[in-house]
């Protein structure tokens, strides 16, 4: 696995495990954004949402847009 | 303090809150009932004279020394065995007693060797003091008794027996069965022939089933059992109190010293971790800290190709300076990071995370915490609201259900787990506590002498968070949830959201066993026993956390004790079993990128603002990278230069392919260690370190208690390991000027609101704390969310079990997992230089009878261990321990190199690996693998320092 492989398989795993929330997409945000580092952020943003589960899928895009909003 | 050995009030302490008024030798003495009339006389400072009691074990009454006389009473009772009562007159010396006194000693002295002057024990010896105390002066009877002479027993590497200074007290016998609880001892025959045994009459020491933990030697009043060192460097002259630097328990020792040589390790009574037990590790394998492959000297070379050089502190740390600041300047401050290590002190490690932050300018900063309980970190953070256990040590006293998942408490945490053994075998009239066991392997506790699990469930490694689920559903499907307390103390719509969910047909327990592999009535059996028998209090280990659902595992726990009310007073609580020694302080002082001391978050404002006034930085808002996080980076080419204090992640870390990869890819990897291990093949600095016994600083247990960690030698390197950083940051330009590890610690107390009331000042008052310390709790917390949680309100999660990408298939049919045992500890740098090897000289893959047969593997066989991350070769023992389709292993050797096999993936919330499952292939072989001769050349090639003597 190379370092965007392993980041997609971290965000689905972490999407599957925030299933059962309440607001999953929102959840899965909140835990990337509160522990990953900024490098793995861009990373993930510049691959876009191929692989990705559609709450990941879901996550990376509202991160990436409050990141560019911002 | 000059040398004095630990008071010995001869009985154990009573627990009742009736007190009794006496009087003793015309004193009046008041104790707490149920006292014995000896220890009721030691407290007001009257010795009786004694042998076969000491207040670690109960009272015995056969040596008859103790005698006193009671008004009213007829006879001289032995006050060992008396208990006290209201307006007893006691008198402990009278002419009469003095006679039967005398007469007792001469009997004893007239079977043991007169060789005084030149026995080990000379003048720490109880029979010595005791023919002094009585007055005894000449023996009467012919000296031609019967069991002088035998032969000594010298197969235990730390202590000798010798049989014939035995007076057949049974103390030792006593130790070993109340205070160790592995009943290893027996007396055989009767009389002047009682002889103490370790077993079968053909077994000795190191052959039988003593763990050495010292209790015996400890209880013993003659040099009958006596440790090694005490007959090679002679009795101590001083001691100092400390604390031990192996595992989570944290226990307290009397280091006793000759000068500033240390001769031994006493468990320490008043300590509040080990109330005066210790095991191999704490009170004998401390040998390494002399050892002669102990660095001494700092060390540098361009490039790991090359040899060592050996250079002064000076040029070492002006040499790493500038490394890190060229490394900065290329590639960006982002490239530079550092790994603190719960084997370090809490000073050591604030300080390492605040280089990191204020000096490296990032969050890079992560702890091998990481590969252990982060999870615990996480989960006990959402649900109740901290990252710590609930409970102290001494709640377990309350305990009426017991329930151990995934830890392994005997090996794991031994001198906790002989407290928890105490509870399960009952006491004085009190049934034992019921024991359910949730572990894929038959661990020691659930069936050992006097103790046997009432619920056993052996389930399929990975499928912790499926099990946990299915107790739920038995106990909300059955009515068995504690709705009071959820009302009052949880947020009661997420219960309802959560018992909804575990209530669902597909979470019964039927309906999951065909993934868990428990038997569904057993399951059901175990979790009414858990909601309903009295209070139940949950003890978990890395078999919890080391799972791609540890942090689910951590919060499914949480659920369950939420949902029984099995919070918030003693004898209840969820207790994370840590492994290392400050595993709970290296998270507690802020060493994880997302997080400054005190678990707040490093986006959170007000917080950074706290920390950048007092040090005068500005904090990056942004989380840094966790260890794994930094392995991809430094494989990318974008993380080059890491500061790795006291932890070697190459055999401690998953996947050891990709762990050497990265380091292999970075441009200045600092290790700073007490040995060459086995990142250092890959360093390009090394640091020497200090050990334990030759530095001040505090660790912080399992049960939150912080102890104090005290020098009693100089530093063989010349520096304790706090200085180094200090140093390292000065040569950076940091302005620090700590002149004590205290002034680490009022910092910290004035920057984390949990740890505002402690200094050394009032640590040494009070021996230790347990956190919170605050102005409500000025001496500490043992038991947390007495009132409420510290979240407000308890949280339900839903916990979905999940299956582990890591799957069986044709070609890797098996599920290893791995553990520990008890006389090794982590990966063994330190234990595998002592002679703790006598024990466990390799690690050793166990496999059940059916998967062996299948294979053709017998016990002894050199096999090949596959899986789809690498191969390493080790030796089987075949064993009913492990269920068919699973096999298990240590990783305490660096030959074996069980990360080799292991995998990288991780829990979904800390990236915490998943060393329990790993799907494996076991094979017949003939010797080690390519990558194993490989790495011992490698390793061969990288220790060379330039003197020409390879350093290992
Ligand atoms: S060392 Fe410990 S286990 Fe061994 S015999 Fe003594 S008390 Fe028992
Ligand atoms: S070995 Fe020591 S403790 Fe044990 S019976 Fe003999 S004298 Fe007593
Ligand atoms: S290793 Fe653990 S149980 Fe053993 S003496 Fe040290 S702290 Fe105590
Ligand atoms: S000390 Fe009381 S009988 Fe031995």
């Amino acid at each position: 696995m190379n370092t965007v492989e392993r980041l997609i398989h971290m965000a689905n795993q972490i999407a599957t495990n925030l299933a059962t929330d309440d607001a999953p997409v929102a959840a899965v945000a909140d835990h990337i954004q509160q522990f990953w580092d900024p490098r793995m952020k861009m990373l993930i943003f510049a691959h876009g949402t191929d692989g990705l589960s559609p709450v990941a899928a879901a996550a990376i895009k509202q991160l990436a847009d409050a990141q560019n909003g911002a | 303090m000059t040398y004095q050995p630990q008071k010995d009030f001869g009985t154990p302490e009573s627990r009742s809150n009736e007190a009794v008024s006496l009087t003793i030798d015309g004193r009046n003495v008041t104790v707490p009932a149920g006292t014995s009339v000896m220890r009721a006389a030691a407290e007001q400072g009257t010795s009786i004279p004694k042998l076969c009691a000491t207040d670690s074990v109960k009272s015995y009454g056969s040596c008859r020394l103790c005698l006193v006389e009671i008004d009213g009473r007829k006879g001289t009772p032995a006050s060992c065995t008396t208990p006290v009562e209201p307006g007893m007159v006691v008198h402990t010396q009278t002419p009469h007693l003095a006679k039967l006194r005398k007469g007792v000693m001469e009997l004893y002295i007239s079977d043991h060797p007169l060789d005084c002057l030149t026995c080990a024990a000379n003048g720490d010896c109880e029979l010595q003091d005791q023919a002094g105390a009585v007055g005894l002066r000449d023996v009467r009877y012919d000296v031609q008794s019967t069991h002088l002479g035998q032969e000594k027993d010298h197969s235990n590497p730390y202590f000798d027996f010798d049989p014939s200074k035995c007076i057949a007290c049974s103390r030792c016998i006593r130790a070993c069965d109340e205070v160790q609880g592995t009943l290893a001892l027996t007396m055989e025959g009767r009389g002047w022939d009682s002889k103490i045994s370790a077993g079968l009459a053909s077994d000795n020491f190191l052959e039988s089933e003593c763990v050495s933990c010292g209790a015996c030697v400890q209880a013993c009043p003659t040099a009958t059992l006596v440790e090694k060192k005490v007959v090679e460097v002679g009795t101590p002259e001083r001691s100092v109190v400390t604390t031990c630097a192996y595992c989570g328990v944290g226990c307290t020792f009397r280091a006793e010293m000759r000068g500033e040589q240390l001769v031994r390790m006493v468990p320490y009574k008043d300590g509040k971790a080990n109330r005066g037990h210790s095991c191999v590790k704490g009170r004998f394998a401390w040998g390494y800290a002399q050892h002669q492959e102990r660095i001494l000297k700092p060390m540098i070379r361009a490039s790991i190709s090359d040899p060592w050089r050996e250079v002064e502190w000076d040029e070492a740390f002006a040499y790493t300076a500038s490394e890190l600041k060229r490394i900065s300047d290329k590639y960006g401050r982002n490239a530079l990071g550092g790994i603190t290590s719960s084997r370090c002190t809490n000073e050591e490690t604030f300080l390492v995370q605040k280089l990191v932050r204020a000096g490296f300018g990032n969050n890079n900063v992560d702890t091998c915490a990481r590969v252990c309980h982060s999870p615990t970190g996480y989960g006990l953070k959402t649900t109740f609201g901290t990252s710590a256990g609930t409970q102290d040590f001494d709640s377990v006293e309350d305990s009426d259900v017991i329930l151990i998942i995934g830890a392994n408490p005997t090996d794991g945490h031994p001198v906790f787990a002989s407290r928890m053994k105490r509870r399960l075998r009952g006491q004085d009239g009190r049934p034992g506590a019921k024991l359910i066991v949730i572990d894929p392997r038959r661990t020691d506790i659930v069936r050992s002498p006097r103790i046997e699990a009432q619920h056993h469930l052996p389930l399929r490694p990975g499928t912790n968070v499926a099990v946990l689920t299915a107790m739920a559903h038995v106990i909300v499907t059955e009515g068995l949830v504690d709705e009071a307390f959820i009302r009052e103390r949880c947020d009661w719509d997420e219960f309802s959201h959560w018992a909804e969910f575990v209530s669902q047909a597909r979470n019964s327990p039927e309906n999951l066993q065909p993934v868990t592999l428990v038997d569904a009535q057993e399951l059901r059996a175990a979790a009414r026993l858990y909601a309903t028998g009295g209070n139940g209090a949950i003890y978990y280990g890395l078999g919890v956390t080391e799972h791609s659902q540890g942090s689910s595992t951590v919060m499914a726990i949480a659920n369950l004790a939420m949902a029984t009310g099995n919070i918030g007073r003693r004898g209840v609580g969820v207790n994370p079993l840590r492994g290392q020694n400050n595993v709970q302080g290296a998270c507690d002082m802020g060493s994880f990128p997302h997080e400054l001391p005190g678990y707040r978050h490093i986006s959170d404002g007000d917080t950074r603002l706290l920390f950048e006034n007092d040090w005068g930085v500005t904090l990056d808002s942004e989380p840094g990278l966790r260890i794994p996080n930094m392995l991809d980076a430094a494989v990318d080419g974008v993380f080059k230069a890491l500061y790795c204090q006291g932890e070697d992640i190459l055999q401690s870390d998953p996947n050891t392919a990709h762990v050497s990869a990265g380091l292999a890819a970075m441009e200045c990897v600092i290790v700073h260690d007490l040995f060459l291990n086995e990142t250092a093949n890959y360093a390009h600095i090394f640091l020497p370190g200090s050990t334990f016994l030759e530095k001040n600083g505090t660790f912080t247990n399992a049960e939150r208690r912080i102890q104090p960690v005290r020098k009693v030698m100089t530093p063989m390197n010349g520096l304790e390991d706090w200085e180094v950083t200090q140093r390292l940051a000065q040569a950076m330009g940091l302005d620090w000027n700590y002149s004590h590890p205290s002034e680490i610690m009022d910092e910290i107390a004035r920057l984390t609101p949990t740890f505002a009331g402690v200094s050394f000042a009032r640590l040494d008052e009070a021996g230790s704390l347990q956190w919170p310390v605050t102005e409500d709790a000025p001496d500490g917390s043992p038991i947390m969310h007495i009132d409420g949680f510290v979240r407000g309100k308890g949280k339900f999660v839903v916990t979905d079990y999940v299956p582990t990408d890591e799957k069986t298939g044709p070609r890797f049919p098996l599920l290893l997992t791995t553990g520990r045992i008890l006389s090794q500890y982590n990966v063994g740098a330190q234990t595998r230089r002592t002679d703790n090897v006598a024990w466990h000289p390799e690690d050793l893959l166990e496999i059940h009878p059916v998967d062996a047969e299948d294979r053709g593997i017998k016990s002894g066989d050199w096999v090949k261990l596959a899986s789809r991350a690498g191969e390493t070769t080790l030796r089987a023992t075949v064993t009913d321990r492990v269920a068919p389709g699973v096999v298990y292993t240590t990783f305490h050797h660096a030959v074996t190199q069980a990360n080799v096999v292991t995998t990288d993936y991780s829990d979904w919330a800390t990236n915490c690996p998943e060393y329990k499952v790993t799907a494996v292939q076991i094979s017949a072989s003939n010797g080690p693998t390519e990558w194993q001769e490989e790495y011992e050349a490698l390793s061969a090639r990288s220790r060379r320092v330039e003197t020409g003597v390879p350093a290992e």
